[in-house]
């Protein structure tokens, strides 16, 4: 009987029905897209690393320490018989890391210089670009924060002195071959990137290595002598830990979103009901109970957050999904402050944060239609029937 | 002879408001007996206590002290719920203002007492047709209360009040809101109402245009009854 009341009353207040599955709808459609950029944001800076720098997993010299500078000098050997398999099936590629200085237009400037395999294609780095300059001594490929610094451009020229295996600091002159556009910054500042063979024979150090990364989908080689394999939960494992640590921050912003949604939802409902103040009489005069005249409003409520739930997938579905596939352009380049923030910020719409959200945005829906209406049913029906407001 | 039954026995009845620190006494000492089948008013000057008497006869408010008696039920002790229950199986009401519910249309508004008293389907449209014959509203069936005329509406709330053929109907000032012609439309059609089906009708009113319907009027003032008059023939019946 009330689902059937609460379906007419609802269909046939087509505008006050309207308003309020309009509200709620917004109040979905913000929090899970706000929401969904906040959780874009953290899972971006997580999936470039693994894009463009962890791929598979790798294999690391035992000494090496990647947060170490001091390490780099020792952390290099022959790379293991069956890892060299893997890069001769060009699974894998290897990476050779020392230190170095450059002296670009008079200044001087400790670098992180890596030696890659120029022809990979399992990191998204144009790494190839190292191929294609025989007549150079050392091609260098950087990314556009490091030219910006150093003040480079493509062709320019400036000496590079390293440290070599038998301890002896050699120099030459690199060339700027191409500049990188990376939103990972861990490739681009303070790191100059020549091919993985020039790199060796620099520092006397033949076919050796000091990590090699690998393919996704590959399973861990067991034969890797003395080297360490870490995968890639291993690798993202401090992005892991400041998503972890930033999910109280997370949390709080989801609150505050739904607290504001929750005003909304509030203000429509409960002006929506206490407008029906007199209906409300008239139900309880014609003989309704007042729990029914409250399961009434609470159903009216619940049948409100459905349409706006439905209301919302129609109205508001192709934009989440636009937004969700092209991305919001960001109006500056976070990545100069040393943070993993893309160009582009593309919203993530989890199930976790749909379904949440659709169940949290029910419950306030329900709540504030029941509270309004068990008020108004607390008072004497004749002063209902006048339409006076509860106080 | 056959004894018809008591439908309301009120006693002593006296009914407080709180004002301010103080209390407002709207009904005092009043007592009242009204049999099956009849046709009664509230009569007096605005103040004088007959919507209070009409809202504890209905269950919807209660009495500070006395005791009421309606339909056999006594309202001293009962619960909301069984007062609605009372309301919902055995009274009709009729409002100054009508008090219909605004989106629904004139059929959805008098089938609503049926809806509420579990009444299915087949005979619920049967009685819903029937009540909106009754009042002569049945090209309207589907007109929504904004687009009708106060008559028009009084009408249908007329309809909604004896669709379940209730025992007692109360009516507030039910022309009040309206001019001359439609009054007398609306009193004829529940004093005709009256001598078809067994209910019994209280009318709290202050429109001299409806006395002439009534057969027995309650004339109050300042909260008493001052004056119990029977009219054997009432002049516009």
């Amino acid at each position: 009987m009330l689902f059937k009341i609460a379906i007419k009353n609802l269909f046939g207040a087509k505008l006050r029905t309207g308003l309020n599955v309009f509200v709620t709808s917004i109040s979905f459609f913000l929090v899970i897209f706000v929401s969904g950029m906040y959780d874009g944001m953290r899972e971006y800076a997580k999936n470039i690393t693994i894009e463009t720098e962890v791929a598979g997993g790798t294999y690391w010299h035992p000494d090496y320490d990647s947060m170490d500078p001091r390490t780099f000098e020792d952390s290099h050997s022959i790379i293991p018989t069956q890892v060299k398999n893997l890069i001769a099936q060009n699974n894998a590629f290897g990476v050779l890391v020392s230190q170095a200085s450059i002296y670009p237009n008079g200044r001087i400037m400790p670098v992180i210089m890596k030696g890659i395999t120029p022809d990979q294609n399992i990191v998204n780095m144009p790494t190839n670009v190292l191929d294609q300059h025989n007549d150079i001594t050392i091609p260098v490929l950087i990314g556009s924060g490091m030219a910006k610094n150093a003040n480079l451009k493509v062709g320019d020229t400036f000496t590079i002195r390293w440290l070599d295996a038998d301890r002896t600091y050699d120099a030459d002159e690199g060339t700027i071959v191409h500049i990188m556009e990376t939103e990972n910054f861990k490739l681009d500042h303070g790191h100059i990137w020549i091919p993985l063979s020039k790199a060796q024979s620099m520092l006397a150090m033949k076919d050796q290595a000091t990590y090699v990364t690998y393919s996704k989908d590959l399973s861990k080689i067991k034969d890797i002598g003395d080297w360490i394999h870490h995968d890639v939960n291993y690798m993202i494992r401090d992005m892991e830990a400041l998503i972890k640590a930033d999910e109280p921050g997370a949390q709080v912003m989801y609150s505050i979103l739904l607290a504001l949604a929750a005003m909304g939802i509030f203000n429509a409902q409960v002006l929506s009901i206490f407008r029906r103040g007199k209906e409300i009489g008239t139900l309880m005069a014609l003989g309704m109970t007042r729990s029914r005249v409250v399961g009434l409003f609470t159903l009216e409520g619940g049948l409100n957050a459905f349409l706006a739930g439905i209301i919302t997938l129609i109205l508001f579905g192709p934009v989440l999904f636009y937004f969700g596939t092209n991305g919001i352009p960001l109006p500056m380049d976070y990545t100069e402050m040393g943070m993993l923030v893309a160009k582009r910020l593309v919203p993530v719409y989890s199930i976790s944060l749909i379904i949440s959200t659709t169940i949290l945005i029910s419950i306030i829906v329900l709540v504030v239609s029941y509270m309004p209406s068990r008020k108004i049913t607390k008072m004497k029906p004749t002063d209902a029937l006048r339409g006076r407001a509860a106080t | 002879m056959e004894t018809k039954k008591n439908v309301i026995s009120i006693k002593n009845l006296v009914k407080q408001f709180p004002v301010g620190g103080d209390y407002f006494t709207a009904l005092q000492q009043v007592d009242l007996e009204l049999t099956e089948g009849e046709f009664i008013g509230l009569v007096g000057p605005s103040g004088s206590g007959k919507t209070t008497l009409l809202n504890i006869i209905g269950g919807l408010d209660s009495a500070t002290e006395g005791s009421v008696s309606v339909l056999g039920h006594s309202m001293d002790n009962t619960s909301h719920n069984e007062r609605a229950e009372i309301r919902r199986k055995h009274m009709g009401f009729i409002f100054q203002s009508y008090n219909l519910l605004p989106v629904y249309s004139v059929y959805e508004n008098v089938e609503l007492p049926l809806i509420l008293n579990n009444i299915e389907q087949t005979e619920r449209e049967k009685k819903v047709s029937r009540a909106i014959e009754w009042v002569g509203l049945s090209d309207k069936i589907n007109s929504k209360p904004a687009d009708m005329s106060g008559g028009e509406c009084q009408r249908t709330a007329i309809a909604r009040a004896i669709v379940h053929e209730p025992a007692l109907l109360l009516a507030d000032e039910p022309t009040a809101n309206l001019d001359a012609e439609n009054s007398h439309n609306i009193m004829n059609i529940l004093s005709k109402l009256n001598s078809e089906i067994s209910t019994s009708f209280v009318f709290a009113t202050h429109d001299e245009k409806i006395m002439g319907y009534l057969r027995r009027i309650i004339h109050l003032e300042d909260g008493k009854i001052i004056n119990d008059e029977k009219i054997l023939k009432p002049t516009s019946a």
